[in-house]
This record gives structure tokens, C-alpha cells and sequence, in this order.
């Protein structure tokens, strides 16, 4: 840890290291497993299954860009600049689900 | 004045002339990171347009059903078709194939894990330890590459698979809007891996080291694992939900 | 004396006075974001005469019961261009001049982030320009509506070139409009002098800083829709073919949640000019700095929410018109704010009625009287009456032409002098404004009445007897009055640039950086880097008095990092780039190219239905592989 940062950055910031690069390869690994298997089970009948994997995606969505993109260290306005796009991105994506009747409000 | 100059450029070890910013960060990086915002609104688009096609196509194939050729029969199984009156050489398979799938999901989820152990070769270039072949940028850089022209393989295979069975991008709402959606992420794909392969070729003719050569791959990586991210949505809205 | 005597550095020859390079080949290669911003400049006004003209011929026909000047053909053609005109070749693009312009000089930066690919962005927009507006000389021009709504523009309906020209046009203009908006978010982000903090920059530079995330987060959506449509005619897909299943709605929501927030990417920087331009001629600051910026944020962000109410009328369900009625009346808030703001600043001020001032004052005005019929629409059963109407042309002209025109052709009376070095006439120019002032509501107001009398927009033609036939005629007579305007504003323009007075550094005594330095700058705009206290600089150096009550910060007390920058001071001396030995990039014409191959890649797209597959896939695969050449070049060559 301390050697990979010790070699003057511009900013210095904290930095992923090698060992959390392999454990997020891990969890992706095992998300990714945890998925495909549900889908040849009985729950994927479930009223929970599609929940289910939208959590699922969404936590590999979100390590994959705190950690191998580094938003976690890096400077607030990159953080800015990508939940800001995200935001509305995701805001109209589901304004268009309501419009086009695919969710319902209840 | 100039010798506080002088001293300002002595004690930060360069000699050749420094732009000034206001934040200390680098201008590509800003607007790599402004383009991903943008990306963002693109893919949302067009996720929301198969999302809102779907369950809209009047004919088959479709993506998680039975179907029937000649009638609008769809079931979950091929038995349910043929007992509502399909002939057995009508039936059309459920076009989706998720084994296949997450084969070519598990290869683009690692060589994000290449990309970042690529930029930490060339952040550390030089360094004792980091001669090792297996630990150096090259290597890594030619992996998350091959990687990606894997991912590529698999959906040309996917795409020539799927036009077998009956569905082109004319076929319906299904076909139009599934290639199109998959067919503007793959191409995204192929921009990263000509990308990659710039970086690779840099690498092997001159060696790349440094802070701007990190800056380099780092806005590469940047625009590499968004393309992954992008893939993760897919997958799970597309493939894995009915 | 040999040996003293050396011999001129090669670069000395090249170099005017200035330090400035003159001939056809110096504009085509530039990279300055100067050069850059007046080519915009006058491109952007070369098609507000190209669009004033289709307006003129349209106005011509509609003058009278039946007119028979042209077809209804034709008549398609000319309101699809003159719309797609303003909005994409004229509004925008002359927004775009004062970003180039003015963003750098007002953050106190030497040129923008980018220089190559703010070059690339200028020429995609001119061929991307005469790609969609040379077809109206053969008759073959878009035909659809400026917002091309499919299926009306799929093949079923729209044979024929027209709407391709249209889809590819605007695709081209989307890459200009993109480029440049990532290189002007990063220059704000990362290019102010020191001290200059977001809540210190000029109002201009902060609604710029907004309509570049409208931009970048507006144009994919419309990106994708032209792409669906695109592949429908081109490739058979069926995106919009309602008999395979297709929702006709699907275009409508992508185009207006591109669209909506387009309407601030074109008002918003015409309200930053009038933010520039009337705490100058009303001697105070700003009134409500802060509550200026959070509600230009406002406007952007909630501008993201409230597309469907272009919709009203297609029947989305009471949920669906409540949630965006209800949105829309929210945006009028942060908007009257800055009436208000507007109007405190003049309040109790020493005013002086210029030119400029005069537009900036109309546009305060004028929006209101637009904005206040806009918010008479917010209402759902209101807007049922009025949709497709005159009454809705009506309001959107006083927003897009009694806002964002007089607001930017007050920014170029203003802003002349900086570019010119010399001032535009005031004489011409206050006929320019009356004739503006007065024409354009002579046009638009009579169509308020004649739209709720029912006239129908994008008709050709009408019977006599509907009580329509004197709101047109009058509003045919504004045009005229106008025509008048913009030709005296033309002559105005090019004669002052040899005969107008000289205008010195401060032409009009305001208050932030970019009047510090010479009129024309030069390339390098800032010779020293200038260490900004306060958010008017240069009132703080001429009349202290003016900006006592705003928050300063002492030099002494600001880290600055650059050891070249220096208290902010009039700049009188020119010498060259070489001489300050400040970097330039260097002049290039790769741009170009980039853009030439880009723009043809795209539009060979067109041979698909003009002549065969096999020609257009050949003729895009070259221009492909000239591009990527191209771009490879530009990447390696070194920027400075």
C-alpha cells in the first residue's frame, strides 16, 4: 500500500491496491454465478427475481466504478460529473417505464 | 518575481513550461469523464426503447418463449407450443442464449481486472518487481485486448446464431431494437480494443512510463470498464429479467 | 556588427504587427479560440440571412387570403429549414461564437482546453451547415417539421432525399455540438486565473457552464431517435412502423427530451450577454449574484423534467399531464427570478442607454411577455386549445427571437469592440433596434390573436373570411420592417470593421477581465496570468467604490500556484507570443480535414437511396479510413 503511493502523484490520494483489485474481480465472479444460477431455479418465478437481480447488477455496477474507475479516490468534481449524468440518465429511464405503462405507481 | 520563478520551477523539477490549472487535474481526464456522462443519456435511450418494445413484436422469435412460424402461438416450453397447434418443424426456439451469454459477460467482467492491473504496470513502470513479465503493462494491455476481441468473437457468433433461428434486425420490434442496442455496445467495444491496441503499440516501440503515459492509459481504462459497466446493465435488463 | 545583427527568427516574417497572421490559409488552420469564435460568428449570421429569407418568402405567401407564391411543397421546405435553420445553424451557433470568444477571456485563460478539437467543432458545423441547406436550391430540401416527427418522416410516408438530408444534417451537427461542449465544460473547469472560484465567474461564463451539461446530456437522446430513424429508412428496421407494433410515441418522447432542455441551450447564454451587459451600463453589480447562477441551474436541471408538455395533446393519461403541468409551472420560477434580478439591477442605477443596453432591456421584456404565455400553456386544457396554432408560434418567437436574438445581437454591439477593435455604429444601430423592436412585434403579437382565432401552424394557405386576413397581413408587414433591420445591421457590421471609432481596452467601462486587455486581444489574450479578488476586477482597479459591498479576497492570503500570475492590471503593450515566450499552439489543419471526412462519411449515407448500397458503403468505408488517418495524424503531431 504504502509503496505504491509513495511515488508522488500530483494529488495524493489514496489508491486501490492489487489485493482489492482481485477481491472486486472476486465478488464480480461470484455476483455474475449468483445470477445466471437463479435463473434456472424455481425462483425465477418469483415476484422477487427481478429485484433481485436489479441489486444484484447494481452492486456489480458500483464496485466496478469505485474501485477499477477509482471514483472512491479520485477528486469530488469526476464524482460530480458521473452521478450528475447518472442521474438524470436513470431519472428519464424510468419517467419513460411510467409514460409507456411498463411500471405502475402500487 | 523571476527569481521566485526561478525557484518555482527549480523545486518542481521540470523545465520546459507548465500550464497552469485551476483544479491540478488533467483536461482529458475532465472531458473523458464529461463524455461518460454522456454515454450515460446514450445507453439510457436505447435501453429504454427495447424496455418499452418489449412484448410489443406481432411475429416471432422471441426472446425468452416458444414460438410457433405460422401462427402467434408462444408457450415456455416447445411441448406447450406443439399442444396448442404447432407442427413440431414450426416451432422456434427461444432466441436468448444465456449460457453462451454469461461465458462472453465473465470474459469482459475480467479484462477490466486486466485494464486496471494494465494501468498499475504502467504506474509503476520501471519500479523493482514490476520487470516480471506477468506484472508489467504489456502483458496486461495485450490481455485486456485479446479480451475484448473475445467478447467481440462471442457476439458475432451470438448475432450469426440468432439470424439462423429467424431473427434479423428487420424481423420485428425485437430484432430492431435488440441489435440495435447490442450492436451500439459492441461497437463500443471494438473502439476500446483499436484503443487498446494503440496503447499496446505504444508500449512495445517505446516503453510507456510516466505521468503522462499514465494519463494516457488511465483515460483509456476510464472509457474500457464504462463499457464494462454498460455490459453488467445489459445482461441483467436484457438477458437474465423476462 | 555581423555579429550582433542576428538573423530574424523564421516565425517573424509570418507575423503581423501583432503578433497576428493574416490570408486564407492562416483562418483555415487556426486552433485560436478567437479566430475560431468569429468564424462561427459569421457563418451563424450568413444563415440567420439564409433563414430570414425563407421566413421573408414564407410571410410573402401568407400575406394574403390564397397567395400564390409558392407551393405547398415548397411552403413544407421553407418552415422546416426556417426552423431547423434558427435552432441548429443560427441560435446555436451564434450562442457558440460568444463561448469561443468569450469564455477563455472572461476565466482569464490563454485559449481553450482543446484547441485542435475546438477547430474540428467549427468545421462540422459549416459542412454539416450547407450539407442540410444546399438541397432547398434543388428543391430536395427537409420537408418534415423541424422536430421531424416519424412516422410521418419513415420511407412509408417520407419517400424521396428531403428527410434523409435532415437525419444526417442533424447527426453531423450533433458531433459539432458535443465536441464542443466537452472542451468547454473542461476550459471552465480547469482553465480560471487564479482566484477566480465558480461563485467569482462572470454570469456569461456561468450560464455557458450550464448549457454545456444541456448539451452533453440533451444530445444523445436525439442521437438515438435519428439513429432509429436512420435505420428505418436506411437498413428497414422497424422502430417506428406502427403496423409491426411500434408506438408512434416513441420518437415524440426521445425528440422532446432532447428538445426541452434544447430551448435553454438557446436562451440561456442570451441571458448571460443581458447579465454582462446591463450592470455595465447601470453602473452596479449584479443584483442577487448568487440567486443568478443557482437559478440558471435550476433552469437546467428542472429543464430535464418537464418534456412532455410538448405533448399534452397526444393523450398521455391525467397522472402523466399533472406530474409534468405541474413541473412546468415550477420552471417559471427561477426564471421570473431572474426578471426580477434584472430589473433590481437597473433599479436606482446610473443608466445609459447604448445599443446594447437597448437590446438587453428588450429582451427582459420581451421574454417576459413570451415566458408569460409559455406558462398559460402549462396548463393541459389551455394548451389543447392552443397546440398547433399561431398562438404557440407566436409565444416561441418572442422567447427565441424577443430572447435569445435580442439578447445576442445586443452581446454584438457589446462585445464588437473587443472582437473589432472598433465600435459598430450607434446611429445604425439604433435603427437596427427600432426596426427590430418594432417589426418583430408587429409579426408576432397580431399572431396571438389569429392563433386563437384557430389558424393552424404550417398551413400554406387560407380562405378569405375567417377573421384571420389582418393579423396576417400585419404580421407580414413586421417582417418586412424587420428584413429592413437586419439589412442595416449587415451594412452596420461589415462597415464599422474599417470605419467605426477605435475602441480602447475597457470600450464600455464594465467590469470583468476581458476587458483588461487590448481590443482585438491577442493570441495569447493574458500576457500575465491575472490573480482575481472579486468577481468585478476591473471596477475594483478603476472605481472601488462600485464593488465595496461584494467579498474580496487579499492577495496575500490566496494560494496561488502559478508563480507567473500578477494583480489584475490594464494590459497595453503587444508583443508576440514568441517575444513572452508563451507556448501557442500550433496552427493546423487536420480539423479540417477530420471534419471534411467525417461530415462526408456521414452524409454518403445519402447515395444509399441516390444511387446504390454498393456506392454508399464504398464511399463511407474511404471517408471511414481518411477519418481515422486523419485523427491518428492529429493525435501524434504535438500540440504546441
Amino acid at each position: 500500500m504504502s509503496d505504491h503511493s509513495a511515488h508522488g502523484h500530483a494529488a495524493e490520494h489514496e489508491h486501490p491496491t492489487w489485493k482489492q483489485y482481485k477481491w472486486v474481480a472476486l465478488w464480480l465472479t461470484l455476483i455474475t454465478i449468483v445470477e445466471v444460477w437463479v435463473y434456472y431455479t424455481p425462483f425465477r418465478e418469483s415476484s422477487l427475481f427481478a429485484p433481485a437481480l436489479l441489486v444484484m447488477s447494481a452492486v456489480k455496477f458500483t464496485i466496478v466504478v469505485l474501485f477499477y474507475m477509482h471514483l472512491k479516490y479520485d477528486h469530488w468534481i469526476f464524482r460530480r460529473l458521473f452521478t450528475g449524468s447518472l442521474f438524470i440518465a436513470t431519472a428519464t429511464l424510468f419517467a419513460l417505464m411510467f409514460l409507456f405503462r411498463k411500471l405502475t405507481l402500487g | 518575481m523571476a527569481t521566485a520563478a526561478l525557484e518555482h520551477d527549480a523545486n518542481a523539477g521540470h523545465g520546459e513550461h507548465q500550464h497552469y490549472t485551476s483544479t491540478g487535474l488533467e483536461h482529458r481526464k475532465i472531458a473523458i469523464w464529461a463524455l461518460i456522462g454522456s454515454e450515460c443519456m446514450l445507453f439510457a435511450s436505447l435501453i429504454s426503447t427495447y424496455l418499452i418494445y418489449k412484448g410489443r413484436s406481432r411475429v416471432g422469435p422471441w426472446p425468452h418463449d416458444w414460438g410457433c412460424k405460422t401462427s402467434n402461438v408462444i408457450g415456455k416450453t416447445a411441448e406447450a407450443v406443439q399442444a396448442a397447434g404447432c407442427a413440431a418443424a414450426d416451432v422456434m426456439k427461444p432466441i436468448l442464449d444465456i449460457p453462451v451469454t454469461s461465458q462472453s459477460t465473465f470474459v469482459l467482467l475480467m479484462s477490466s481486472l486486466a485494464m486496471v492491473l494494465a494501468l498499475e504496470g504502467v504506474e509503476n513502470a520501471g519500479k523493482p518487481g514490476y520487470d516480471k513479465w506477468y506484472k508489467g503493462s504489456k502483458f496486461w494491455l495485450a490481455m485486456t485486448a485479446i479480451m475484448g476481441a473475445t467478447f467481440l468473437g462471442y457476439q458475432s457468433y451470438e448475432f450469426t446464431s440468432f439470424v439462423h433461428e429467424g431473427l434479423t434486425i428487420r424481423t420485428n420490434l425485437f430484432g430492431s431494437s435488440f441489435f440495435t442496442l447490442t450492436g451500439f455496445h459492441g461497437t463500443h467495444v471494438a473502439v476500446g480494443v483499436l484503443w487498446l491496441m494503440t496503447m499496446l503499440f505504444i508500449d512495445m516501440k517505446r516503453g510507456l512510463k510516466g505521468a503522462t503515459d499514465v494519463l494516457l492509459v488511465d483515460i483509456c481504462a476510464l472509457y474500457w470498464h464504462f463499457v464494462d459497466v454498460v455490459w453488467i446493465a445489459i445482461f441483467t435488463l436484457i438477458y437474465l429479467i423476462q | 556588427m555581423a555579429t550582433t545583427a542576428a538573423p530574424a527568427p523564421a516565425y517573424a516574417g509570418s507575423h503581423a504587427a501583432g503578433g497576428e497572421q493574416t490570408g486564407l490559409w492562416s483562418w483555415l488552420a487556426t486552433v485560436d479560440h478567437k479566430r475560431i469564435g468569429t468564424l462561427y460568428l459569421w457563418t451563424a449570421l450568413f444563415f440567420f440571412c439564409v433563414g430570414g429569407i425563407e421566413a421573408f418568402i414564407m410571410r410573402l405567401q401568407l400575406m394574403q387570403p390564397n397567395g400564390q407564391v409558392v407551393s405547398a411543397e415548397v411552403f413544407n421546405q421553407l418552415f422546416t429549414m426556417h426552423g431547423t435553420t434558427m435552432i441548429f445553424l443560427v441560435v446555436m451557433p451564434l450562442s457558440a461564437a460568444f463561448f469561443n470568444f468569450l469564455i477563455p477571456l472572461q476565466i482569464g485563460a490563454r485559449d481553450v482546453a482543446f484547441p485542435r478539437l475546438n477547430a474540428f467543432s467549427y468545421w462540422v458545423y459549416l459542412f454539416g451547415g450547407l450539407f442540410m441547406t444546399l438541397p432547398i436550391l434543388f428543391n430536395s430540401a427537409p420537408n418534415g417539421g423541424w422536430f421531424g416527427y416519424a412516422p410521418l418522416t419513415t420511407m412509408q410516408f417520407s419517400g424521396g432525399l428531403n428527410i434523409d438530408f435532415w437525419v444526417l444534417g442533424l447527426q453531423i451537427l450533433g458531433v459539432s455540438s458535443l465536441a464542443a461542449a466537452f472542451n468547454f465544460i473542461t476550459t471552465i473547469i480547469n482553465m480560471r486565473a487564479p482566484g477566480m472560484s465558480l461563485m467569482r465567474m462572470p454570469i456569461f461564463t456561468w450560464m455557458s457552464f450550464v448549457v454545456q451539461f444541456l448539451l452533453v446530456l440533451a444530445f444523445p437522446a436525439i442521437t438515438i431517435a435519428l439513429f432509429f430513424l436512420q435505420f428505418d429508412r436506411f437498413f428497414g428496421t422497424q422502430f417506428y412502423e406502427i403496423a409491426a407494433g411500434a408506438d408512434p410515441l416513441l420518437w415524440q418522447h426521445l425528440f422532446w427530451v432532447f428538445g426541452h432542455p434544447e430551448v435553454y441551450i438557446l436562451i440561456l447564454p442570451a441571458f448571460g450577454l443581458a447579465s454582462e451587459i446591463l450592470p455595465t451600463f447601470s453602473k452596479k453589480p449584479l443584483f442577487g449574484y448568487n440567486v443568478m447562477v443557482y437559478s440558471g441551474i435550476m433552469i437546467g436541471f428542472l429543464g430535464f423534467g418537464v418534456w412532455a408538455h410538448h405533448m399534452f395533446a397526444v393523450g398521455m393519461g391525467a397522472t402523466a399531464d399533472t406530474i409534468f403541468s405541474m413541473a412546468t409551472m415550477l420552471i417559471g420560477i427561477p426564471t421570473g427570478v431572474k426578471i426580477f434580478n434584472w430589473v433590481a439591477t437597473m433599479w436606482g442605477g446610473n443608466l445609459k442607454f447604448t445599443v446594447p443596453m437597448k437590446f438587453a432591456v428588450a429582451l427582459v421584456a420581451l421574454f417576459t411577455i413570451g415566458g408569460i404565455s409559455g406558462v398559460m400553456h402549462s396548463s393541459p386544457p389551455t394548451d389543447l386549445q392552443q397546440t398547433d396554432t399561431y398562438f404557440i408560434v407566436a409565444h416561441f418567437h418572442y422567447v427565441l427571437f424577443g430572447g435569445s436574438i435580442m439578447g445576442i445581437m445586443g452581446g454584438i454591439y457589446f462585445y464588437y469592440p473587443k472582437m473589432v477593435g472598433r465600435y459598430m455604429s450607434e446611429t445604425l444601430g439604433n435603427w437596427h433596434f427600432w426596426l427590430f423592436f418594432i417589426g418583430m412585434n408587429m409579426t408576432f403579437f397580431p399572431m396571438h390573436f389569429s392563433g386563437m382565432l384557430g389558424m393552424p401552424r404550417r398551413i400554406y394557405t387560407y380562405d378569405a373570411g375567417q377573421g384571420w386576413d389582418t393579423f396576417n397581413l400585419w404580421s407580414s408587414i413586421g417582417v418586412f420592417i424587420q428584413g429592413l433591420g437586419l439589412v442595416i445591421f449587415v451594412y452596420n457590421f461589415l462597415k464599422s470593421r474599417k470605419s467605426g471609432a477605435v475602441a480602447p481596452n475597457d470600450a464600455w467601462g464594465a467590469g470583468t477581465l476581458e476587458w483588461s486587455i487590448p481590443s482585438p486581444p491577442p493570441e495569447y489574450n493574458f500576457a500575465q496570468l491575472p490573480v482575481v479578488t472579486s468577481r468585478y476586477p476591473l471596477w475594483d482597479l478603476k472605481h472601488p467604490e462600485m464593488t465595496a459591498d461584494l467579498t474580496h479576497s487579499a492577495p496575500d492570503q490566496m494560494v496561488i500556484t502559478d508563480s507567473h500570475a500578477v494583480p489584475v492590471h490594464e494590459e497595453t503593450e503587444r508583443k508576440t507570443a514568441h517575444e513572452l515566450g508563451i507556448p501557442m499552439p500550433f496552427p493546423t489543419i487536420k480539423p479540417l480535414f477530420a471534419a471534411l471526412f467525417m461530415v462526408l462519411m456521414v452524409g454518403a449515407l445519402v447515395l444509399v437511396h441516390a444511387i446504390s448500397m454498393q456506392v454508399a458503403v464504398a464511399v463511407m468505408i474511404t471517408c471511414a479510413a481518411l477519418f481515422i488517418g486523419t485523427i491518428y495524424g492529429w493525435l501524434t503531431s504535438p500540440l504546441e
